[in-house]
């Protein structure tokens, strides 16, 4: 009774693939703990990372929790090509219920613990210094969001150990998820962890919608913030309008699971359909929510290192809203098959196509933007390139599957999968790769290597077309998804080919790690001593790399579009620097543990629900409480940079400007 | 089953323009080939933009490179009003058309439409009620009074009428060489037309994921000439026991079965079981351990 439904059975002790990997994570997380020990790192840490409130440090650390679940999440990957490739006519190496806990973690975790924060970091980490401010709106909530999602992946992770995942595919269709069909913890991870990281989301979208309504620098009005802040704007409100549908759909689920409800059953009334339509309501939404940010990432990329501003900047404006709105329209195709009469069918499959005719004018404006640019070929830019040819690619064949005829062929088939990894491969990842090579020497003060960066590039580019056009194929040749063993022999070499590409791009995730590290050893090498390693457009080019926690010593005048571009043309006409400006105290939050204890409580509480241990969940309950109750008692939010430590930072920064713009050395 | 050469299904678009060899493009009946050639037909109108488009975006940058002395650069070529009346025009004009086929489309080829048979005045319908189950595919000719497992014999040519529902979770029935395919799911009928226009053996499965044994959950279906149809029917029936309730009480039960007949059918279970009035199938068997 004390433990729950846990017992020792949870731990897979008889199973080797689980046994041995949980071994060597566990290894792993106990070697980095013990090396941070040593080292006596753990008071920096704590100071200047886990109760940081910096918008700047959140966003860094959001992607690299990204970046680590890129890593399981790929494993995964791993697996289920190898399994396909080698399971023809037997049982390859992974037995069904072990398959299928792989491809729902899969699924889950790359959207969830990679895409997600992966965005959200980079919003968070450029957007404030784009629109010229000091931090969002509500520094505490960002933290507090940060920690709700590592909450969410820590016990997404917890399931490889101790119990199960899901064996539902990403999302849990009913009746498959319902307590019948699926009694063990498996949905149950899988619910309470997205919840927690549910609800950190929705706070971060909260938080950064105020940020860009409520927070521009002096003259930054909406005409003028960069596109990215207005995707981000976008993306963000998408959050806030879908995710509320995430939790109520998940909670009438749990409802089900926990409390013998039947919103979704087969009995007692209960609808699958509903579930699905909800789960859509939220699902078409979410792409969008990852794919805006990273449009406006290639947006950022793709003007700078053309060196011209962006082609139609009200257009892209216009086409980013439209989309903005059009993504909640069109949930229905994701079940066209479900028998909904010809009507119902094709409303939402023209609807869906209407959203391309935004897209395509977005694809048209960067192409017009590299016209009579002058193109750069930094590893940002490749990214770019290679994500307009294959995310055209995989547009074409997402209208292709909002054809309702084509669509009744090519339903949950491998054609689909390879058209959802064509554009959040093609569009979302190669946005965030190219978002976090572009603002890396921004967040740290040294470029990235680009020998390494350009080979992980054209590994990731090659290994992704040899794997996921084989996929397009197998899926015409009739095959459908999340098959454990198969016995067609049209489909073998296919898949062989498939685990091939999926090889390449573990290469290309090797070189990726190698680029890190080798940068780091020669940082001293790499200085961005001015700030501005690009030659870029936005503000955020105006502080020193890395920025001080200020971000700005006074706030910026914009004066234009491209407000940071206006300034650095002013200054190298005149060749000279702005005065220096009256320098003053600066008022900045805080840092604050409360987020990291909401975390661990939230942890505990969803480890708790999970497995039943009612007297732990109540508990946990009460320290959240506790937690809330110290944090809104604390008497002092607020903190002083001296003008003089403002003035200081500054004074070097302009120092490395002159010496940058008007004394020789390259600009 | 048609020859097939794994090595003529390399190039994926040329095995497009081509028309090619595999299950979804080369379909044996009317709905299939309906299916197709819309499929094909949108590829090819959004091709005629997507193609340019990318080689357009590597011959701007390639052009566009800074190290080109010849390129002509315009640094202040932000906008201009006919540019952006192309890039709008464009994809609207392709959505409209592409709309067009979509709305046509979705009406010819709505799943529950009833088909005619090949030749007219050919073949009468055959009724087919269809029940997925965790992990086999039981079938009931409810005019013949007989019932099978994981194979379907159907006379080619016929229209076939597919009543489809689920004894337990989602699941979806597809015979990606005759065409669309449907959900088939708990308390409810989904109606779907197929014919298959040549005999042939053509594979069938559960293309929406169902549990651990969904791999396994495929079937044949033999499209057979009608006369051979009424020889199978009158084969079959009397003989391997009959399907009522407490056999399929214990088909119900999750796993996995090879192929069998059943040489009657207790009448009117396939609305027992669609209606929800038998009890929806039991799922895992350590269920009532797991479970609180």
């Amino acid at each position: 009774m004390l433990l729950g439904k846990l017992t020792w059975s949870a731990i897979p002790l008889h199973e080797p693939i689980p046994l041995i990997t949980s071994i060597i994570v566990l290894a792993v997380v106990f070697a980095v703990l013990g090396i941070v020990t040593a080292k006596g790192w753990w008071p920096y840490l704590w100071r200047e990372w886990i109760t940081s409130v910096d918008h700047k440090r959140i966003g860094v650390m959001y992607c690299v929790m990204a970046l680590v679940m890129l890593l399981r999440g790929f494993a995964d990957a791993l697996m289920m090509r190898s399994q396909q490739a080698v399971a023809f006519h037997g049982p390859g190496y992974l037995p069904p219920e072990h398959y299928d806990q792989i491809f729902s973690a899969h699924g889950t975790i790359m959207i969830f613990f990679v895409a997600m924060p992966f965005v959200i970091g980079l919003m968070n980490f450029a957007m404030p210094l784009q629109l010229g401010i000091r931090d969002v709106a509500f520094p505490t909530f960002n933290s507090v969001s940060f920690w709700l999602t590592a909450s969410g992946a820590l016990l997404v992770n917890l399931s490889l150990f101790i119990g199960e995942f899901a064996r539902t595919g990403w999302l849990p269709y009913p009746p498959l998820s319902e307590l019948r069909y699926s009694p063990g913890v498996g949905v149950d991870y899988y619910l309470w962890a997205l919840q927690i990281s549910g609800i950190g989301t929705l706070i971060s979208g909260i938080n950064l919608v105020t940020t860009v309504l409520k927070m521009r620098a002096p003259g930054m009005s909406y005409t003028r913030m960069p596109v990215f802040c207005w995707t981000t704007l976008a993306a963000n409100l998408l959050i806030v309008a879908a995710f509320p549908i995430l939790t109520a759909t998940l909670a009438e689920l749990l409802l089900d699971r926990y409390l013998g409800f039947h919103f979704f059953t087969n009995d007692g009334g209960g609808n699958m359909m509903m579930f699905m339509n909800l789960i859509w309501a939220w699902g078409h939404p979410e792409v969008y929510i990852l794919i805006l940010p990273a449009f406006g990432i290639f947006s950022e990329v793709i003007s700078t290192f053309s060196g011209k501003p962006l082609f139609g900047y009200r257009s892209m404006i216009a086409a980013t809203m439209a989309i903005c709105v059009l993504s909640f329209m069109v949930w229905l195709h994701h079940f066209f098959t479900m028998g909904a009469g010809a009507d119902v069918n094709a409303f939402f499959g023209i609807a869906t196509m209407i959203i391309a005719v935004p897209t395509g004018v977005k694809i048209f404006n960067w192409m017009f933007t590299m016209y009579g640019g002058t193109v750069r070929f930094k590893t940002p830019m490749l990214w770019a390139i290679a994500f307009i040819c294959t995310f055209v690619v995989g547009g074409m064949t997402g209208v292709l599957m909002a054809v309702p005829p084509a669509d009744f062929v090519l339903h949950n088939s491998l054609f689909l999968v390879a058209h959802f990894h064509n554009v959040i491969i093609g569009g979302v990842l190669f946005g965030c790769f190219a978002g976090y090579e572009y603002w890396f020497p921004k967040a740290f003060g040294f470029t990235l290597d680009e020998r390494l960066g350009k080979t992980a590039f054209w590994c990731w580019f090659v290994g992704f077309i040899v794997a996921f056009t084989p996929l397009y194929v197998v899926g015409l040749e009739g095959m459908t998804r999340r098959m454990q063993h198969y016995d067609v022999a049209e489909w073998h070499p296919w898949l062989i080919v498939a685990a091939v590409g999926a090889a390449i791009i573990a290469l290309g995730i090797a070189f990726q790690v190698l680029q890190l590290i080798v940068s780091i050893r020669t940082r001293d090498q790499r200085r961005d001593v001015t700030g501005d390693p690009w030659d870029g457009r936005t503000l955020e080019w105006i502080t020193p790399s890395p920025p001080p926690t200020f971000n700005f010593p006074v706030m910026p005048n914009v004066e234009g579009e491209e407000a940071y571009w206006g300034l650095k043309s002013k200054a190298l006409q005149q060749q000279r620097l702005f005065d220096e400006p009256a320098y003053e105290k600066i008022e900045m939050p805080r840092n604050s543990p409360t987020g990291f204890f909401v975390a661990i409580v939230a942890t505990f509480m969803g480890f708790a629900l999970i497995w039943h241990i009612w007297w732990l969940a109540a508990l946990e309950f009460a320290c959240a409480y506790a937690v809330f109750v110290v944090f809104a008692w604390r008497d002092e939010h607020e903190y002083y940079v001296p003008a003089e430590e403002v003035a200081r930072i500054d004074r070097a920064r302009r120092a490395a400007r002159q010496q940058s713009w008007f004394e020789g050395t390259s600009a | 089953m048609a020859a097939r050469f794994p090595a003529r299904s390399f190039a994926p678009f040329g095995l497009l323009a081509l028309g090619g060899c595999s299950a979804v493009l080369d379909p044996q009946g009317p709905v299939g080939q309906g299916d197709r050639i819309i499929l094909i037909d949108a590829l090819l109108i959004m091709l005629c933009i997507v193609v340019p488009t990318i080689l357009g975006t590597l011959a701007f940058a390639w052009w566009f490179r800074a190290s080109n002395t010849k390129a002509r650069r315009l640094p202040e070529f932000t906008y201009s009003g006919r540019v952006e009346l192309l890039v709008w025009s464009i994809p609207v004009l392709i959505v409209l058309f592409l709309g067009g086929i979509a709305w046509i489309g979705s009406h010819e080829l709505d799943p529950a439409k009833p088909i005619a048979a090949a030749t007219p005045g050919g073949a009468k319908p055959i009724e087919v009620d269809v029940v997925s189950l965790d992990w086999k595919w039981l079938f009931l000719y409810p005019e013949q009074g007989i019932a099978t497992v994981n194979q379907l014999t159907v006379p080619a040519g016929a229209p076939i009428h597919f009543r489809i529902t689920s004894a337990s979770v989602m699941n979806a029935f597809f015979v990606p060489r005759l065409g669309s395919m449907i959900y088939a799911m708990h308390g409810m009928t989904t109606d779907l037309w197929l014919r298959a226009d040549k005999p042939g053996t053509y594979r069938g499965l559960s293309s929406h994921y169902s549990g651990d044994g969904f791999s396994d959950m495929h079937f044949v279906l033999n499209a057979v000439p009608p006369a051979q149809f009424g020889a199978w029917v009158a084969a079959v029936k009397g003989k391997g026991g009959a399907m009522d309730r407490p056999v399929y009480t214990a088909l119900s039960q999750q796993g996995t079965m090879p192929p069998a007949t059943y040489g009657a059918i207790q009448p009117g279970l396939f609305d027992a079981i669609s209606s929800g009035r038998l009890p929806q199938a039991p799922g895992p068997k350590d269920n009532q351990n797991a479970a609180r």
